[in-house]
């Protein structure tokens, strides 16, 4: 019988890792996992921690408010919005409903992944103690690399990739809260730069279908519009209202495409 | 209720919990306990991704039209023109993350030098 995972295209390298996963620990494939965070997306996302840190300390955080949002609320998108709802000075309802609204994505995310790493033996805490890292890169990452994890072990490479990711990014963050108040101007005009750079372009790869770039240009175009208007609710005003539009489109693009 | 409202040690934790940590996790959970019940094809889910996507993009406009800090000092038009031209460097390397903020770091930094 021909192994799968050389059916699927795979190398005979891959093969016997995936073999030998029965008689690995799970310390292994922690480690293997705390491994694959060190790559061109964990740069990538390195990068955009810089920035936020830069975005948090301008806000007026203090940098232990910042590496503990960092910590809790990990997906940057979220704690983008809620550094924007504490810079326009929203209360804590409106704050909350607007990172919410950035953050329920989440959801069809943790969806996706969790059948991935079950078993009939995986204990529900696990995978609910594990959702909390679930974010774009990592979620990108394990995605790519379960293929090469046999699945007993998915729960520990996970594990070792999202607990490596969000140590170091906390790391990351405290360390540029604590030069970024020596930096010159023009140096701390491009860190600022840097968030708004990652997202552009990170949003626009990760649009599912049309109706997400839709979405995301008329979004940048009605954020600025909103925030003149309604100062104190133009996040989730902008959020609504360009969202729908986007989905309107992509309705009736839809039905006439059947049609 | 803002951030800081409550002149206390403990309230933008507090803050911070209930607007970033429980705002978050309790999607997370929430996909957990749904499983495999919901279609990532479904409708619902892309009217979802619409909103998130266009709530982050009026955060990313004013980050870059109504900036704080060390942005605040640079030209409007050169922090457009350097997202613009990160974005089409993005679209032209094939969707390459790393080569839009290069791009549009070094279009800033380029900008600053000959404006100052």
């Amino acid at each position: 019988m021909m192994p799968a995972a050389m059916l699927f295209g795979g190398s005979m390298h891959d093969f016997e890792i995936a073999q030998s996963g029965g008689h690995e620990g799970r310390a292994v494939w922690f480690r293997r996992g705390a491994r694959a965070a060190f790559s061109i997306p964990g740069l990538i996302l390195v990068s955009a921690f810089v920035g936020f840190a830069g975005l948090a300390r301008d806000a007026g955080l203090t940098l232990a408010e910042t590496v503990f949002m960092t910590g809790v609320v990990w997906a940057l998108p979220g704690k983008v919005v809620l550094v924007g709802a504490i810079l326009a000075g929203n209360g804590l309802p409106a704050a909350a409903f607007a990172v919410a609204l950035s953050s329920v994505r989440l959801a069809p995310m943790v969806v996706a992944l969790t059948p991935e790493m079950r078993t009939a033996r995986t204990p529900t805490w696990v995978l609910y103690a594990l959702s909390h890292f679930v974010a774009v890169t990592s979620w990108v990452l394990a995605m790519d690399r379960f293929r090469h994890v046999p699945r007993p072990m998915r729960t520990s490479f996970y594990a070792g990739l999202g607990s490596t990711l969000v140590l170091g990014n906390m790391v990351v963050v405290a360390a540029v809260f604590l030069i970024a108040g020596r930096l010159p101007p023009a140096v701390s005009a491009a860190l600022f730069f840097l968030t708004p750079m990652y997202f552009l372009t990170s949003l626009w790869g990760s649009a599912r279908e049309r109706a997400g770039q839709v979405a995301m240009i008329l979004g940048l175009a009605l954020g600025p519009v909103f925030h003149l208007l309604t100062p104190d609710f133009d996040l989730v005003a902008a959020g609504m209202v360009a969202g729908l539009a986007a989905f309107g489109i992509h309705l009736i693009g839809k039905r006439r495409h059947q049609a | 209720m803002t951030f800081t409202a409550i002149d206390a040690w403990w309230w933008p934790y507090v803050f911070i919990l209930v607007a970033g940590w429980l705002a978050t996790d309790f999607w997370r959970f929430l996909g957990v306990y749904l499983g495999g019940r919901i279609s990532e094809e479904s409708e619902l889910i892309v009217l979802v991704r619409c909103i998130a996507t266009a709530l982050v993009a009026a955060v990313i406009a004013n980050l870059v039209i109504f900036p704080s800090g060390a942005l605040a000092g640079t030209p409007l038009l050169l922090r457009v023109g350097a997202g613009i031209a990160g974005f089409l460097a993005y679209l032209a390397a094939g969707k390459r993350v790393i080569v839009g903020i290069l791009v549009g770091e070094a279009t800033l930094g380029i900008g600053l030098l000959v404006f100052s």
